[in-house]
């Protein structure tokens, strides 16, 4: 006959358990503290135990508590899958009381959901990608272009010093950041470009690279990128904790539009600060141009401004003005997008955060790239 | 019998504001002890020290033979295990089920097997009604749920100790009559010492074996549910006679 036993902790907080032959006998306090160390080791010696019934004798037990229950029906589950039934007998009426209360009723445990397969996840991802996800971006496009243009002449639902707040919020508070990098930018590209063009003797030329970069692609990109991650996340996050927190629905619930109330706002104080934010850009960028070409090529700062006004034209400042224009909306709604479709609590607006800025870069660089396109192609 | 808590001195202030006064009570094993007085009189902020969550300023705290004064990390995670606390909103992580929610302590401070843990779970959801409940997330349940689904939580690891703050704050009456019944039973079947928290004087005149009244951060009674209903202190009188009004 096979026998197994242990004694653990003190007398009367302690456990006793043993497997003799076709018996499992617990004595004591069968508890978490003590369930934890002897688990794996009581199911080791019930695999040494053959018949197709197992008697388990509760009769020493003085406590009990949920965790009890919960091995012994682990130790049922385990027993029954090798086809051996595990029998009780020997109950103190204080176990069956409480196992009133911590037994799990039989039917109660819900249907787990069916796996889907790969094509249904593909298939159900495209469906709500393009039904919900695509319209409802137009949807609020459309709204937020509506209301953005309309509220440019009515006063009456503008919150006073918004605007102004706002601007302050989004482009002035921008404006250390977005000098310095572009001032950086405009002096990495300048000493890149004028090394190899020292080797023709076309260090002049240096000039004209900055000036063109920079107007026409380096600015309103390098800016708009900065915006996407800087205000875009702000965005996202603000209003995204605001759906959280049931602040939208309580404007809802006003009869105030949130759209207006919350997106109009950062949509004008945008394309008011971008476009004017590019141009800080712009200036700056040259400015590491003409640094680099003043020390670097000894080209004077009074040639690399006459070179500038002669290959600076007008539709290159236009196009990034426009560039500008139309980044800026695209990083306000897309902030707006993520953070009205939060789910969840705190993780949830950590999620939306993200994939806002992700999303807002993206479309920044597609739009850059069609409008180039549109531009500048001959 | 020998207190679960003891509260000593205990005094609290807040910048300039000073919240609690020098106070001591002690609540005693397998009892229902109910904290109650007006906003602001410093309900919670006791609560908090006693869970603690707010450090101690001056005062001592011994919880079942722990002087949370002089308390070891090991020795506060070891207590941590023995205490569950339901909050007044029910704190739920919001990014987990409701299944995943009463499974953190369990994962957390037990070596328990998955097996033995989902069992758990379904067993404290069983105990709280919420078995269909399961696969839900927060967000989808209503206040009064989302409070059961906490509950389920703080009783997780079968604490011998619970804390409850505000446990009826929104409740519709069947809903509290059941988390009444459900608290009398945690004391009478399972011996769980509660603290609780509460303005709902039925749920007091119901459930409380001994009640600690604050006022403006003082106990102005400490005692049998029985003598704060005999008690001519005014304030208590006045408390208890809103529920006829």
């Amino acid at each position: 006959m096979n026998i197994s036993s242990e004694a653990i902790g003190k007398p009367e907080s302690g456990l006793q358990w043993e497997v003799r032959g076709n018996e499992l006998q617990f004595a004591g306090a069968l508890t978490l503290e003590n369930i934890e160390i002897v688990h794996s080791r009581i199911m080791t010696a019930l695999r040494n135990v053959t018949g197709s019934e197992i008697y388990l004798n509760l009769a020493a037990v003085n406590q009990i508590d949920s965790a009890g229950f919960a091995f012994l029906n682990s130790i049922s589950s385990r027993l029954e899958q090798s086809g051996t039934k595990l029998i009780w007998r020997q109950i103190p009426d204080e176990i069956s009381e409480a196992g009133k209360t911590f037994a799990l009723r039989e039917g109660e445990r819900p249907a787990d959901h069916k796996p889907q397969s790969l094509i249904e996840n593909i298939g159900e991802g495209a469906y709500r990608f393009f039904a919900d996800g695509v319209r409802s971006f137009f949807y609020l496009m459309a709204n937020t272009m509506y209301w953005t243009f309309t509220d440019m002449f009515s006063h009456r639902h503008r919150r006073k010093g918004e605007f102004v707040r706002q601007t302050v919020l989004i482009g002035a508070d921008s404006i250390p950041i977005i000098a310095l990098i572009s001032f950086l930018i405009g002096l990495v590209l300048a000493l890149q470009s004028a090394a190899q063009l020292r080797q023709f003797g076309a260090n002049i030329f240096v000039a004209d690279l900055i000036v063109i970069s920079m107007t026409r692609e380096m600015g309103p990109l390098l800016t708009a990128i900065m915006f996407a991650g800087r205000s875009g996340s702000a965005i996202a996050s603000e209003i995204g904790t605001m759906v959280v927190t049931e602040e939208v629905d309580a404007l809802k619930t006003m009869a105030i539009n949130p759209i207006r109330y919350l997106v109009v706002p950062k949509m004008h104080a945008m394309i008011f600060s971008l476009p004017l934010l590019t141009l800080l850009a712009d200036i700056v960028g040259i400015l590491g141009g003409v640094v680099i070409g003043y020390f670097y090529l000894s080209i004077s700062p009074w040639v690399f401004y006459n070179r500038m006004i002669s290959v600076l034209i007008f539709r290159d400042l236009m196009t990034g003005f426009i560039k500008s224009l139309i980044f800026a909306g695209l990083i306000v709604i897309t902030g707006s997008f993520y953070g009205f479709r939060v789910k969840g609590g705190a993780q949830g607006v950590g999620k939306v955060t993200t994939a806002a800025v992700v999303t807002a870069i993206f479309l920044v660089i597609l739009a850059d790239s069609l409008l180039g396109l549109l531009f500048y192609f001959d | 019998m020998q207190p679960i808590v003891e509260v000593q001195n205990l005094s609290a202030q807040f910048d300039e504001r000073v919240i609690l006064k020098n106070i001591s009570f002690d609540i005693m094993p397998n009892e229902i002890t109910v904290i109650l007085g007006k906003s602001g009189c410093g309900k919670t902020t006791v609560l908090k020290h006693l869970v603690g969550l707010y450090e101690l300023q001056q005062g001592t705290v011994r919880i079942m033979d722990y002087d949370i004064n002089e308390i070891t990390e090991d020795d506060y995670a070891d207590l941590v295990r023995k205490m569950g606390v339901l909050f007044q909103n029910g704190a739920l992580l919001n990014s987990l089920s409701v299944a995943e929610n009463v499974a953190v302590p369990l994962e957390q401070n037990t070596l328990l097997s998955p097996g033995m843990i989902d069992y758990l779970v379904r067993v404290k959801l069983q105990l709280v009604e919420l078995e269909d409940a399961y696969s839900l997330y927060p967000s989808q349940l209503s206040g009064g749920m989302r409070k059961r689904v906490a509950l389920a939580r703080a009783l997780a690891l079968d604490p011998p100790l619970l804390f409850c703050d505000e446990p009826s704050a929104g409740l519709d009456p069947v809903t509290l009559a059941a988390l009444d019944d459900l608290f009398l039973n945690l004391r009478n079947s399972l011996g769980i010492t509660l603290v609780l928290v509460t303005h709902e004087i039925p749920s007091i005149r119901r459930l409380a074996d001994h009640i600690i009244f604050l006022d403006d951060g003082q106990v102005l009674f400490s005692g049998p549910l029985d003598a704060a209903l005999k008690s001519d202190i005014p304030q208590i009188g006045h408390f208890f006679e809103k529920e006829i009004v």
